[in-house]
């Protein structure tokens, strides 16, 4: 059994809160030139400029991207051969966002949800753990925005709606969402599992990298399909109008029952703050 | 799509020669509030109290900022999503408030005030909140101080660039999503 101290999750933790809310990654930055691009119209061109100069200003201000610096999402996979010693993993988790939010000067967003009281240090996190072989802790930390955050949905459609009615409803989510989440946005798509799986199935699918290819071939062809399909839409940067309303597509997918079809749509803005790290 | 220089507090003639599409650089004087201050804004027109700034010719920017690092005013300061304002906003109007910042899209009964009320809602680039922050060069909580990102602040912009979403007119500038590109209608 291999320990690890509870102060080098905390320390992990802090550093990318506060190096995520700054730096936007490459992934990114590489996705806005490919994409602007491809505009024709001067306010599409003029936002992807602007995007360009914010992700520039913050690195070079120490700035956050952007004012909602979010909740604090956390995804962890703990090796069953390693012990934390010192704090319960939970709470050096908490202990790590409590310390990042606030030497980073970043915005703290949560709050009672009847008396909007502000709990003052971002706690707390929201922590999906799974256990995995081995005596490593795989840390995903992800900034999540309540602006893009609210536009998305999780549906239960009947097994015969298919994939025509997967389509379907997420075209009319991003739709109706229009210029409210920030795009061009990232669209996270949860199929299958259970009511509550769906939704984490396609928040986990925004950890992935803009540019990675899904490993699964039938994925693969339907996130080309629908970032096409998206993209036809014509809601553009900001919804000012434009070719990119969605810098891409990611699905993740799971088993469900005989008489079910979740799905989840969980919207992310242009600015994808998440990083890993391995202890 | 014309340019404008505007100096707050704005005037009919400044709003009325607005269109939608029109760029704006505002200096001058504007009041954060989001969702939080504008419930506490109405509460305290319901008890027919005085708010904490005048709202005639009063432009109100939709932000929770993060906060200041030293040596800075403010920290990012980009729009928060403007939706969550409307069941507040057309009460504003029709007190003075000429002109709201924010992000996406309006409901009918804040266009339809914008009109009656010679008013107009500006648009900012949501996200880039580390971009906009250099437009502002002084910020201080002048009430409701206990509800953090949320409380109301006087800040001072220059050239802060803004779009002019909806104008006075009934004009909007949000592109509609092309639903029949996509088999939807």
């Amino acid at each position: 059994m291999r320990t690890v101290q509870a102060s080098e999750i905390i320390e992990a933790v802090a550093t990318m809160a506060v190096h995520s809310n700054r730096i936007l990654p490459n992934d990114i930055r590489q996705r806005f030139d490919e994409c602007a691009a491809k505009e024709t119209s001067d306010a599409a061109k003029e936002i992807f400029r602007q995007l360009k100069e914010n992700y520039e200003l913050a690195e070079e201000t120490g700035l956050p991207l952007c004012q909602d610096t979010g909740l604090a999402v956390l995804f962890v996979e703990l090796g069953e051969d390693v012990k934390v010693e010192g704090m319960n993993i939970r709470e050096a988790i908490n202990e790590g966002v409590r310390k990042g939010y606030e030497e980073g000067y970043l915005r703290k967003s949560a709050c009672d949800p009847l008396t909007r009281a502000n709990t003052k240090d971002n706690t707390p996190a929201i922590i999906h753990f799974d256990i995995v072989p081995g005596d490593k802790i795989k840390i995903s930390f992800m900034a999540k925005g309540g602006g893009s955050e609210n536009m998305s949905r999780v549906t239960m459609l009947a097994p015969a709606q298919g994939w025509e009615g997967i389509k379907k409803f997420v075209l009319n989510r991003v739709a109706e969402a229009g210029p409210n989440p920030c795009p061009p946005t990232i669209v996270g798509i949860g199929i299958g599992g259970t009511f509550e799986l769906a939704p984490i199935l396609a928040k986990k699918a925004l950890l992935r990298k803009l540019d990675d290819t899904n490993p699964d071939e039938k994925l693969a062809a339907m996130e080309d399909e629908l970032l096409t399909e998206i993209n036809k839409l014509g809601i553009g940067p900001m919804g000012l109008g434009g070719a990119t309303t969605t810098l891409a597509v990611k699905i993740r997918m799971h088993p469900c029952h005989i008489a079910s079809l979740p799905l989840a749509v969980n919207i992310q803005c242009h600015s994808a703050r998440h990083e890993e790290v391995e202890i | 799509m014309a340019e404008y220089n505007l100096t707050t507090p704005l005037t009919d003639d400044d709003i009325v020669k607005l269109k939608a599409g029109d760029v704006v650089k505002l200096t001058g004087t504007i009041y954060t509030a989001r969702d939080a201050a504008h419930k506490r804004l109405c509460d305290l027109l319901d008890k027919g109290e005085d708010l904490p700034f005048d709202l005639k010719g009063a432009v109100v920017y939709y932000v929770g900022p993060s906060p200041a690092p030293p040596g800075r005013p403010i920290g990012a300061a980009g729009p928060t999503t403007s939706y969550r304002m409307d069941s507040y906003a057309p009460r504003l109007h029709s007190l003075g408030l000429k002109a709201s910042i924010g992000k996406g899209k309006r409901n009918d009964a804040v266009k339809q005030a914008l009109i009656d009320h010679k008013a107009v809602y500006f648009g900012a680039t949501g996200g880039a909140g580390a971009l906009l922050s250099k437009c502002i060069s002084a910020a201080k909580v002048i009430a409701f101080d206990e509800l953090g990102p949320e409380a109301i602040r006087e800040l001072t912009v220059e050239s802060f660039p803004l779009l002019v979403i909806n104008d006075a007119h009934g004009g909007e500038l949000y592109a509609q999503p092309d639903r029949q590109a996509v088999g939807l209608e």
